[in-house]
């Protein structure tokens, strides 16, 4: 299949449009493309129109965030909001042996289905897996996204610590949006993206946070893991944070950078592993580098509060070792039970596994390692949910119920 | 102040009243047909009325609960906490709880840490699965467990989810088994779905007890747990109400005043919407047209009322229905018959004919033909002339009402069936894959679960105003799709709308998998007895966007084409050998399960004898039982490669070395070369697991920890179990992310599961404390680095050996691996000769390495070649393919394999008759890409495409037609 490439006259026409994969993120990120001159759109499309625009087009056994995301951008296309003739799409790549590394030529094939061959594809990868002559990452733009991701990470990780707790409903909320406001302003005037301001944010959000008023009482603490995109996206999840808020509870989600930093990661281990390219290890270790720098700003702005500070990269992937190897690499890989180790270590002991239906390296990585690690962790309880186009929002809640009633009685008896 | 506990589950309410001490004062169960808010407002009035209106509590629990409970501001009580809670008191000396519901199943382990399993999206095994099966066997439950008790033996039944454990049973029914061990098979089918799907590798031990009403009322489920069990479990008095009671005593309420709770109750609806469609028809007066438009498509075809000179008989003996019917000379119908087969398909065709003697004494049969499930048992009872495939009998009807059709779409009681017609011939066919068989049956399912008839049901729904949408999957997700729909206040007449809605859905969008409605064409026949139902005839017109011929006798289209058949094949003078009137009289049979001793195969065999001494054998995979002076010569390459493998496994141990066992699975069955001549060169003794069966697998069931895993993974359980019993000094079973570099695609990985099982392994087999077990990542694409990174491992685990002898033993093993494979592609080369020179055709059975596995592949390559074809192997021919681009990411050495050995198939010459068969796990995630992509490559060059899914179980009657409809389609074509 010959690939249409993205041009510099496109980037100055062309809307690019990509699904939302990580809510609060996107939106720092859309910015953070416009600064570089791209016109990124990120799209909220859900609901049922959607998930069959998806189904119509896909292999209907393929994995459900495909469905989602890929289905967002085949509707957006066809709802008439869009003019097809002056749109491209993008989706993030990893290149790694799970099937998700297909999203690309299947959504390349569902286009050509669909008579619509001239939309340009862009594929969003570290690897560098295509090029285009408009469209290219360059080195700083790594930086910058990584400090725009440990500002989506930081909002994130302080929303779910002050929410459940703020006497005023509301309060969280009104930081949350004013800091995004900021945040976007200050990139569309090329601000917020070095360190120096970097760290002068962080610590105003954690101060920000902080002087949200909070109640002081224990509430249950619910961890959520699970494949990237069901975990983070609440059309993937059918608003499993939404649901969460209504049941007394408090949540918790692992960053998304430490996501970046484990694909970086896995570029050593498989040198050490199989040997090969230097380059690539050294590549990757410079990118993890990079990522645990900006990493050790967002723990120092959280230093002098009470709040839950994330075990660094460093940390996890040590603790990782005695439930499974770290040449686990496809798909969440071994970051997942590293990810449950480090809630539960943080006193998050209810996890949810938020997983696709049949999802390759989760039937590794999630189902695969909760026997060893309740061997480890005797009280947590972990519980897989399962995401598809036909699985009920009921029996998901249901199961949920569940495992907040279990942990209710456990504090009791506490 | 009293308190109820009230449990609304997925098909029933059950009730319990608590006085002041907690003591159960009332109790009540009964089936609440979905109309819960209606029967739980009667069931409060009730009460009111029995208490003289005292105020009570009330806290509710069960999966179709909450909704009701959030909306009227009750309490709400999970309901397997509720249950715990319920343990606790009733009952604290239980271990294990076991609860079979109406749609789910769970399990509580009580003692040594408290877990809570239930079961996922995927999962049958309950009590509405029962109540399928038992519907399937025409009885009802309380009967079903008293065949039961009578049973001699156990088939095998897939375990998984309802819909395909119906497609194990509708076969052995056809094949005439005995009802009462069908029966028994069903409960047991139950309780390795309780234990693979929820024990997930925990031990079910110690006191266990049972709960729910499925175990309730069937005392033959609870033997089939006790002697699966190896136990002796209890089920206590009130067992059906553990979950009303524990949501009594687990939360409290405000008092309410039941008259106004009840009314409050009965009244409400829920306010939430849901998705909705199209209504069918908004006017009497366009369903009058619809009805009238469809009738006319049969003008030509009269329905006569007595026979005329020369007959001709059509059978379609299908899953769950016989068609029979006779049409003359003009192909006008006589004396059509459409009835449920009840299991007895040979019953039905001797009653038809000798009503049919006993009217006309005097008619003349000229030819015969049979087709469907029931082929081979009504040729051998009656001597029907012919058989011919389903598919070709649907056409040849088809053909008779729109001479040009494109496409034929057949929904019958169990399966869909879709061919496209391309220039006169069959030109590409679906059937569906054994978990979405949502059709003739799903509505009739539900329309039972609401207390209708499938016509009553079904016509409720032409006029719904806003259908319920519920998108297009299987049966069990759609109950739960039905359930939320009632929630959220659908009718059910709305409901009816849907489900008729979505029978088309899943026929377009998961069998067919079309795009856009263009593609299936212009000229459309529908038949089989869905379309009957016009509710669903609307909603296909509807959702493709055009009128579709509909035959009048849609139902019995296989039967009337098998009689059209019959008559092509009638030359003068002709008469049929169809059994006489005579014969008739005398016939009898009776039918004998056996296991067939030929081969280690130990088929399960039906044996059916006739008056006659004719005998008919069903269930074998092979033909030896049939007739084991019959052996045809093979060039089977399968079992070419599995000899091949066998020897390296062969050789006699060395009691002075150590000894290295390898699992035969995943990632090791096509390294064994590799890894056993690098062992060997390096001084141990090599053992391989044994070659895999069923015990095999259920050996090391109960370590499985994810249910949803393909077979081939969920195998390797039971390898490593048969690794530890063999005393072996290590197990060595290796993390490979990536594969041999055979230069085919843009990377070399393994699939996820390929690549890490091992880690599953190490985490979930408890009994390999003990043993060394060496799961060390190693990759074998790159020698040197090869030769660099297993020292480290080796001398880790096994000792410190010089870098001359790893790189000694090193080379043997590439060189090895090498020769093997050469082997394997010079007798590829010589049996593509040899089909050549023989005329015979060829195919190309692609999967993965380890679908060499028998118990895998289920003997479709045995089947494939008593179907006279040779079989070749994927890695037989791809090396002779130039590298190329696929559409897909081409990134996993195994599955490359497969897009090069389509384009082979796609781009040979047509001097040979050679086709590719794609099998594919169920399960298997990695072939949502390749299926889609192999079957462009070869539909791109205008050759068929044919998947198989395989499982636990395979349908070996499905995948027959399958072959014969491709063979038979193959010959048209050329």
């Amino acid at each position: 299949m010959s690939e249409i490439d993205f041009t510099k006259e496109m980037k100055k026409e062309y809307t690019i449009l990509a699904p939302d994969i990580f809510p609060t993120h996107m939106e720092l990120l859309s910015e953070l493309f416009r600064m570089y001159g791209y016109n990124l759109k990120v799209l909220k499309y859900e609901g049922k129109k959607v998930i069959d625009t998806g189904l119509k087009y896909l292999h209907n056994d393929m994995c459900y965030p495909a469905i989602c995301s890929i289905g967002q951008q085949l509707y957006a296309l066809t709802c008439g909001d869009f003019d097809p003739h002056k749109c491209a799409l993008i989706q993030f790549q990893t290149g790694g042996g799970c099937r998700a590394s297909n999203y690309i030529w299947l959504l390349r094939k569902a286009l050509k289905n669909m008579d619509m061959e001239y939309v340009p594809v862009i594929s969003l990868s570290f690897a560098g897996l295509e090029k285009y002559s408009g469209f290219k990452i360059t080195l700083p733009m790594v930086y910058k996204a990584a400090m725009a991701l440990v500002y989506g990470d930081m909002l994130l990780l302080l929303k779910n610590q002050t929410a459940p707790y703020e006497v005023n409903k509301g309060d969280t909320r009104k930081v949350v949006d004013k800091w995004i406001k900021e945040l976007t302003d200050q990139f569309r005037h090329n601000k917020g993206l070095r360190v120096k301001a970097l760290k002068k944010n962080l610590s105003a959000i954690a101060q920000d946070f902080h002087n949200i008023e909070r109640e002081k009482r224990d509430k249950i603490k619910v961890g959520i893991v699970g494949e990237i995109y069901v975990k983070y996206s609440s059309f993937g999840n059918n608003g499993l944070e939404k649901f969460l808020d209504t049941q007394d509870c408090e949540y918790m989600l692992p960053g998304v950078l430490g996501f970046f930093q484990y694909c970086f990661s896995n570029m050593e281990t498989d040198y050490n592993y199989y040997g090969g390219s230097k380059f690539v290890r050294s590549a990757g270790k410079f990118a993890e580098g990079i990522a645990s720098k900006v990493e050790k700003y967002m723990a120092e702005a959280l230093e002098p509060f009470d709040f839950v500070v994330p075990s660094s990269f460093e940390d996890k992937k040590k603790a990782v070792g005695k439930v499974i190897d770290r040449g686990v690499k496809m798909g969440e890989g071994w970051l997942l039970p590293a990810e449950i180790i480090e809630l539960i270590e943080h006193g998050y002991n209810n996890i949810i596994c938020a997983q696709p239906f049949g999802c390759l390296p989760n039937h590794i990585v999630g189902k695969g390692v909760i026997r060893r690690l309740r061997e480890l962790y005797p009280d947590a309880n972990i519980f897989p949910i399962d995401y598809d186009a036909g699985a009920s929002k009921v029996n998901q809640e249901n199961r949920i119920k569940l495992m907040l009633s279990v942990a209710r009685e456990e504090v009791e008896h506490r | 102040m009293k308190k109820i506990g009230l449990d609304v589950g997925s098909t029933t309410l059950k009730c319990v009243i608590l006085d002041e001490n907690d003591k159960i004062v009332f109790s009540t169960y009964k089936r609440h047909f979905s109309k819960i808010s209606q029967m739980t407002g009667e069931l409060l009035s009730e009460i009111a009325e029995k208490f003289s209106d005292e105020k009570m509590q009330i806290v509710v629990s069960g999966s179709a609960g909450m909704g009701m409970a959030n909306d009227m501001g009750l309490p709400f009580v999970q309901e397997v906490y509720a249950t715990r809670n319920a343990v606790r008191r009733l009952s604290p000396q239980s271990d294990v709880v076991i609860e079979l519901g109406g749609e789910d199943a769970k399990i509580l382990f009580i003692t040594g840490g408290l877990e809570v399993r239930m079961n996922g999206t995927c999962a049958g095994g309950t009590g509405a699965f029962i109540d399928r099966m038992a519907s399937l066997l025409s009885v009802d439950t309380p009967a079903l467990n008293e065949l039961a008790k009578n049973r001699e033996k156990i088939y095998t039944i897939a375990s998984r989810c309802g819909v395909f454990a119906k497609s194990d049973v509708q076969p052995l029914i056809n094949q005439g088994a005995r009802k009462e061990d069908i029966a028994a098979s069903i409960f047991y089918a139950v309780v390795n779905q309780t234990i693979a799907g929820l024990a997930q590798g925990r031990e079910i031990k110690g006191n266990i007890l049972y709960l729910g009403g499925p175990l309730t009322f069937l005392s033959e489920l609870r033997l089939a747990f006790d002697d699966v069990l190896k136990t002796h479990g209890a089920c206590p008095e009130n067992s059906l109400y553990f979950v009303a009671y524990g949501a009594a005593v687990s939360d409290k309420s405000d008092p309410y005043d039941l008259k106004e709770l009840s009314e409050k109750i009965g009244n409400y609806s829920s306010s939430a919407g849901y998705n909705s469609c199209e209504p069918l028809f908004t006017s009497e007066e366009e369903y009058e047209a619809f009805i009238k438009r469809h009738k006319s498509a049969s003008e030509g075809i009269k329905n006569i009322d007595a026979p005329a000179d020369n007959m001709y008989l059509g059978i379609d003996a299908g899953s769950t229905t016989v068609k029979i019917l006779m049409c003359d000379d003009d192909g006008n119908i006589f004396r059509p018959l459409y009835c449920r087969n009840d299991g007895k398909p040979v019953e039905i065709v001797r009653d038809y004919l000798e009503k049919l003697y006993r009217d006309y004494p005097e008619i003349k049969i000229r030819q015969s033909a049979v087709t469907g499930y029931g082929e081979d048992i009504i040729r051998s009872a009656f001597h029907i002339d012919h058989g011919i495939v389903e598919t070709i009998a649907h056409y040849t009807a088809a053909k008779k009402f729109k001479p040009d059709v494109d496409f034929i779409l057949d929904i019958g009681g169990q399966d869909i069936k879709c061919f496209k017609i391309r220039g006169g011939a069959i030109d590409n066919i679906f059937l569906n894959e054994a978990c979405s068989s949502g059709c003739g049956s799903f509505l009739q399912t539900f329309a039972a679960a609401l207390g209708y008839s499938i016509e009553d049901f079904a016509n409720l729904g032409l006029y719904a105003d806003r259908p319920v949408d519920l998108g297009s999957r299987c049966t069990v997700f759609m109950n739960s799709s039905v359930k939320q729909a009632q929630k959220d206040g659908a009718t059910v007449e709305n409901i009816s709308a849907g489900l008729s809605i979505s029978v088309v859905k899943n026929a377009l969008y998961k069998v067919i998998r079309c795009a856009s409605a263009e593609e299936l064409g212009k000229n459309i026949v529908v038949q089989g007895g869905t379309f009957l139902n016009n509710a669903v005839l609307r909603s296909f017109e509807q959702e493709i966007g055009h009128d579709v011929i509909r035959p009048e006798y849609s139902a019995v289209m296989g039967a009337y084409g098998a009689a059209l058949f019959a008559k092509s094949k009638c030359k003068e003078c002709m008469m049929s050998n169809i059994i006489s009137k005579e014969e008739l009289k005398r016939f009898s049979y009776n039918v004998k399960a056996i296991t067939c001793k030929g081969c280690t195969n130990r088929c399960r065999l039906t044996i059916n004898t006739f008056s006659d001494g004719e005998r008919y054998i069903a269930g074998n995979r092979c033909d030896k039982p049939i007739d084991s002076t019959k052996v045809k010569e093979r060039f089977n390459l399968y079992a070419y490669k599995n000899r091949l493998l066998e020897s390296y496994a062969d050789v006699k141990p060395d009691k002075s070395k150590k000894t290295i066992g390898l699992p035969m699975g995943l990632n090791m069955y096509e390294l064994l070369p590799f890894w056993a001549t690098f062992f060997r060169e390096l001084g141990f003794n090599v053992k391989t697991s044994p070659v895999s069966n069923r015990k095999i697998y259920l050996e090391g069931q109960h370590t499985i920890p994810s249910d949803t895993v393909c077979y081939p993974a969920k195998l390797l359980h039971g390898h490593i179990e048969e690794l530890l019993s063999m005393n072996v000094d290590a197990i060595f079973y290796p993390g490979m992310s990536y594969n041999f570099d055979e230069g085919k695609g843009d990377n070399h990985f393994n699939c996820p599961v390929v690549a890490y099982y091992p880690q599953v392994i190490e985490a979930n087999v408890k009994a390999l404390e003990g043993t060394k077990y060496i799961c060390d990542f190693i990759g074998v694409h790159d020698k040197k680095e090869f030769e660099k990174h297993i020292a480290p491992i080796l001398s880790k685990h096994l000792g410190d050996f010089s870098k001359a002898q790893i790189h000694k033993a090193s080379e043997s093993a590439y060189s090895e691996y090498a020769s093997y494979m050469e082997n394997v592609r010079k007798k590829g080369e010589e049996f593509l000769e040899l089909a050549k020179r023989k005329g015979l055709p060829v195919i190309v059975l692609c999967g993965r390495p380890y679908h060499l596995d028998p118990e895998i592949n289920h003997g479709i390559d045995e089947l494939i070649c008593n179907l006279g074809a040779v079989v070749l192997t994927e890695d037989s021919v791809s090396h002779k393919v130039k590298p190329f681009r696929a559409s897909v990411r081409n990134q996993w050495t195994y599955h490359a394999r497969l897009y090069a050995a389509a384009k082979y198939v796609a781009e040979y010459p047509r001097d040979l008759s050679i086709n590719l068969i794609q099998l594919v796990s169920f399960g298997c995630g990695v072939d949502a890409v390749t299926t889609d992509e192999v079957r462009s490559i070869i539909e791109e060059k205008g050759k068929i495409y044919t998947q198989i899914k395989i499982d636990e179980i395979s349908n070996m009657g499905a995948v027959k037609i399958r072959l014969r409809s491709l063979f038979a389609a193959a010959v048209d074509r050329t």
